[in-house]
């Protein structure tokens, strides 16, 4: 299955006022994106049961109502209403965050068979070595943190692109790793939030961080770190 | 322990370093020997234990509406965990020995939350649900309760259909409540200038990961558990079904009415401290008087030629 990030355009079409011409302006909504392999694919580090309902229900209830806050917000800038743009302010984060999370996370994971736990070639794997003494400590280190976060949330990867530097962090509930410094580029990130794994590790959160690494896509992580550090 | 303090009705406690002083303040939801805490000796070395107090109920008994499977992981895991890292956390520091509630209060912390807090707001927070929930619950409340509600919320049905959002719309992981406000005002550390009976209010609340009532000083009534822990195996993504089915089949309206009930001996107890905290500083001597002392020894000189007051 390819990879399609699907976008659908809708125009809105508005009167024409005799004074002023209001350009209208068309708002993006979005679908959820296919998963490039199987749900059973990553089996048995994660099993197909959580691949279904976390991309058929969690992430498509996040672009419902993430599209359905767009639309709030087009319509409350259209009319000036700053009350509306402010309050929807949240349920964009929350929502689009989700939609912005998920949409990395499956492009994160990939089946043994094509990849997936193989370890980074390259500048990734040469700078990791570097910068965390290698691939072992680096894993270490984000399981300590992914473990340690309390509620819900997500651990990263990420590139610092004016430090030029990696970089591991967490981040609350849907917030993209953005919120935490605008330079940050997500190069993995690995999602915290129950829904993730329960069904299959429990309350083990620990097991679910040791096995996902089997089913890692460090291709996609090298050639966004390739890209966004030319 | 409770060393009486002006400021043991004001939610700011200073933090204790050496020498603690802080009010120990039996909260309303748990009588003095449900407190859960036993002092182990063991040379010389006084260690608090904080046990796993089991559901009112066993596992099994709010089939088919909450698994036992959950049951077993959410209270027999979660729960349990909360507990032994609140023991190894609290051992050896000031924390020790205090009760689960100051204990949260102290490391709430004003929300700049120290590490000890999530144990132990969650350890409370767990006992709170079990407690909030029993077989063949669910209906409605009676008595002074519905009264409140109808109040303070137009009517139960829309106390349900508020309850029942709140608990659906706290993003992330969580906690949502019925709590009794007692004379609180809305800004955190306002005082009531004019409390009335009105102030007196039912309030619903949700709250994010650990966080609870209590911080806020207020009396927790009533709450669902909405981590997806508590509802993953039997619901996995339809948290509003999960919802629907605590307020149908589980909350247990006693346990509500007894804690509101406690609520406000415990609120109406405050308020007679508060009195009589505020005739005291009435009675105390103000620089007023001293001012009056002063003019008296004036006179006294100007007068000095005249003997007359000495005899």
């Amino acid at each position: 299955m390819a990879l399609r990030s699907l976008a659908t355009r809708k125009t809105l079409t508005l009167g024409l006022n005799s004074r002023r011409l209001i350009q209208s302006r068309a708002l993006q909504t979005f679908s959820l994106p296919d998963l490039p392999y199987d749900y059973g694919a990553l089996e048995p580090a994660i099993s197909g049961e959580i691949m279904q309902l976390h991309h058929q229900k969690h992430h498509q209830t996040y672009i419902t109502n993430y599209n359905k806050a767009l639309e709030q917000l087009h319509e409350a800038i259209q009319k000036g209403d700053s009350s509306t743009v402010v309050k929807l302010q949240s349920a964009i984060k929350f929502n689009g965050g989700g939609h912005i999370n998920h949409s990395i996370f499956w492009q994160n994971l990939s089946p043994i068979r094509e990849g997936g736990g193989e370890p980074p070639k390259g500048s990734l794997g040469w700078v990791i070595d570097t910068n965390f003494g290698s691939l072992e400590a680096l894993i270490q280190k984000i399981n300590a943190e992914g473990a340690a976060l309390q509620g819900s949330g997500w651990v990263w990867l990420g590139l610092d692109k004016e430090l030029k530097k990696l970089v591991i962090e967490t981040t609350a509930n849907q917030d993209p790793l953005v919120t935490k410094g605008p330079h940050l580029v997500p190069l993995l990130g690995i999602d915290v939030w129950e829904h993730a794994y329960y069904l299959q590790y429990k309350n083990v959160r620990p097991d679910y961080l040791k096995n996902i690494w089997k089913v890692i896509n460090w291709k996609y992580a090298s050639e966004v770190y390739e890209k966004e550090s030319a | 322990m409770a060393a009486a303090t002006s400021m043991v009705t004001s939610s700011s406690f200073t933090f204790p370093s050496q020498g603690l002083r802080l009010p120990t303040r039996s909260h309303p939801c748990m009588k003095p020997q449900q407190r859960r805490f036993l002092r182990k000796y063991a040379s010389n070395v006084i260690t608090a234990t904080y046990e796993l107090k089991p559901p009112p109920y066993s596992l099994n008994a709010l089939e088919p509406h909450m698994s036992r499977e959950t049951l077993e992981y959410h209270w027999g895991k979660h729960h349990r965990t909360y507990v032994e890292n609140l023991n190894k956390q609290v051992v050896g520091t000031d924390l020790e020995g205090l009760s689960l509630e100051d204990i949260i209060t102290v490391t709430y912390n004003k929300g700049d939350i120290l590490p000890a807090f999530n144990s132990a707001a969650q350890a409370w927070n767990h006992d709170f649900f079990w407690e909030s929930m029993k077989p063949g619950g669910g209906g409605k409340p009676s008595g002074d309760l519905l009264d409140l509600i109808e109040r303070d919320f137009g009517s139960f049905e829309r106390f349900t259909e508020e309850f029942k959002s709140a608990a659906a719309t706290q993003f992330g992981s969580g906690w949502a409540w019925l709590a009794y406000k007692a004379n609180r005002l809305g800004v955190e550390n306002a005082v009531n200038p004019w409390p009335s009976e009105n102030d007196k209010k039912l309030v619903i609340v949700k709250s994010p990961n650990a966080v609870n009532p209590l911080v806020w000083d207020y009396f927790p009534l009533l709450t669902i558990d909405v981590w997806e822990h508590a509802f993953y195996l039997d619901f996995q993504n339809r948290r509003a079904d999960y919802i629907s089915m605590f307020m149908e089949k589980l909350v247990s309206w006693e346990a509500v009415n007894a804690r509101l009930e406690n609520a406000k001996a415990q609120a109406a107890e405050r308020e007679m401290e508060e009195e009589r905290m505020k005739n005291e500083e009435e009675w105390k001597p103000t620089d007023d008087d001293d001012d009056d002392d002063d003019d008296e020894g004036l006179e006294m000189y100007v007068d000095s030629d005249d003997d007359s007051e000495a005899e």
